[in-house]
């Protein structure tokens, strides 16, 4: 049988997942042991009792010097910039996309206005937006909203562009105008796209948070992984990692989970 | 009521002239079907009739008013394909247009008025024999019941003009004659001008009541772009097909049709031993 045609069954794929994760683990551990044997107080590879220590210190003890729990205090704050940049990403993301992709006109005049922008690396931008607005919240919402928006916009607006023109022709034929067209036609149907993009956009939006964060910050995840550098505290540094990575995989899960649910109509297609 | 008066009319995309003096009056009332070799402008016309193209020179009027320079809801539409909105369940698909029309800004209705529109389109619904089919989504329908939710659509608005754009190309044999009968039934209970392109004579010949054939007269590789298609055929139907009356003479198409199909174009089959 071909190699394109041979299909796992249902407990094989799951093992053969679990295989890359379990690997990881195992190599890492290994080369821990390897380095503690030769050095016990190693602190580039931690064993499992250090980071066991590590957050308990971090997830389960107060701050002697702020009396809050690190690990909560922390991901408060950095979900908080999140959740605010990539609110407004999604508003301006969600009418410029939708007007830009309907409007000839509005597309003649922003359309390679937007395309240029999105060019624009962000991060580049970060030490404006510093100048700017401070270095407090605003200038890392600030850049979370730049560096996503976007390209939001440009995926927005390629769907609506991408509906088929029968379908707003028959919309026409049914009285409808350029508001309610956006409104009943264009709108439900661009917003599983939306999740789709934002999902995408997540990876992007926690590099800006990150990035901000480690520059210029009293708080955060960001800021704490690299506050403790300065240590060498690998041990509070790759539980960091992977909280912040657990923490996009269950806004990934989030976000599939609503597509899902609110937009039955759109299941097995793209967006 | 809902007479076309096609005068003079061209359509040239830049260089390429694609329909030349296309004159042409439909009355009201009229199933015309327009055929054509593919890539014959018969499609480029029905956009021009529903308002999505316009009409390079020459003009369109529709009782008599010019016809407005984008679509509307006089003039129902089903095309082959991407008809409905695969976002809205059968309901909401024939809903849209009784929730969206005579408000510019309205989107959606409530209450008493929201109650009479989904009781109109439960029975457009029923009337296209989707009864039952309400709570699903297009995706879900087959071909056949996604052109008839189609159909619904477009005839809840009660347009004067319903222009069909291969409606039925892309169905099974069976299930075409099905939608034949109910577009048949459709065409004689409403008042509607019906104007069909289609790739198939004989449902041109059997649903329509004329039949109008698209042609290129010059038709060289080196003619094709500065001469367009003219009308070269208008034929109709005897003996007359008129809506809302029973037509005793006209076999029923959708009715066995082997008899019929042999010998006609198909030398080889009358050789056929046994046959």
């Amino acid at each position: 049988m071909r190699w394109i045609n041979a299909t796992p069954t249902r407990s094989a794929r799951l093992a053969l997942a679990l295989v890359p994760f379990v690997l990881v683990l195992v190599v890492y551990a290994m080369g821990s042991a390897a380095r503690l044997a030769d050095n016990p107080s190693d602190k580039l590879l931690p064993g499992l009792a250090a980071f066991a220590q590590a957050i308990e210190r971090m997830a389960f003890m107060p701050d002697q010097r702020t009396g809050e729990l690190l690990l909560v205090s922390d991901t408060i704050a950095s979900l908080t910039r999140l959740g605010a940049g990539l609110a407004i990403a999604t508003a301006i993301a969600l009418a410029t996309g939708m007007v830009l992709g309907m409007f000839p006109y509005v597309r003649s005049l922003l359309g390679s206005f937007v395309a240029v922008i999105s060019m624009v690396p962000p991060l580049a931008l970060l030490p404006i937006l510093f100048i700017l607005m401070g270095l407090g919240e605003a200038a890392k919402i600030a850049l979370i909203a730049i560096g996503v928006t976007p390209i939001l916009i440009r995926d927005l607006a390629f769907k609506v562009t991408d509906l088929p023109h029968e379908q707003l022709v028959k919309a026409q034929t049914l009285s409808a105008s350029s508001w309610q067209i956006g409104m009943r036609v264009v709108l439900p149907q661009v917003l599983p796209r939306l999740l789709t993009s934002l999902k995408l956009q997540l990876g992007p939006a926690w590099l800006f948070l990150i990035a901000a964060e480690a520059i210029s910050s009293d708080s955060g995840l960001g800021y704490r992984i690299f506050l403790v550098r300065r240590y060498l505290s690998m041990d509070i540094i790759f539980p960091y990692v992977a909280w912040i990575t657990l923490l996009a995989v269950i806004m990934n899960l989030l976000l599939d989970w609503l597509r899902w649910g609110a937009f039955p109509w759109a299941r097995g297609s793209a967006g | 009521m809902s007479e076309i008066v096609i005068s003079d009319v061209w359509k040239e995309y830049d260089e390429q002239i694609v329909l030349e003096q296309i004159s042409l009056t439909i009355a009201p009332r009229a199933f015309v079907a327009l055929v054509g070799p593919s890539g014959c402008g018969k499609s480029t016309f029905l956009r021009m009739l529903l308002g999505d193209e316009r009409p390079t020179r020459g003009t369109i009027t529709l009782d008599g008013h010019p016809l407005p320079s984008e679509p509307g809801p006089d003039r129902g539409v089903v095309f082959q394909k991407y008809s409905v909105f695969p976002h809205l369940t059968v309901l909401g698909n024939v809903l849209l247009g009784l929730e969206l029309q005579g408000s510019s800004v309205r989107i959606c209705l409530r209450g008493e008025a929201r109650r009479r529109a989904i009781d109109t389109a439960r029975e457009m619904i029923a009337e296209v024999g989707l009864a039952g089919s309400e709570t699903k989504y297009p995706a879900q329908l087959s071909g056949g019941m996604q052109q008839r939710l189609a159909l619904a659509q477009a005839l809840v608005m009660r347009p004067k003009v319903l222009l069909l754009d291969e409606p039925f190309g892309a169905l099974d044999p069976g299930i075409r004659a099905d939608i034949h009968v109910l577009m048949r039934r459709l065409w004689h209970e409403t008042a509607l001008t019906v104007v069909m392109v289609t790739h198939d004579m004989r449902e041109a010949f059997t649903l329509a009541n004329r039949v109008i054939a698209f042609e290129r007269p010059r038709d060289r590789p080196e003619e094709r772009e500065r001469y367009g298609a003219r009308l070269s055929q208008d034929i109709s139907i005897w003996p007359a097909r008129l809506a809302g009356e029973p037509d005793p003479y006209s076999p029923d198409r959708d009715g066995p049709i082997l008899s019929e199909a042999f010998s006609r174009d198909d030398l080889a089959l009358e050789t056929v031993p046994g046959d």
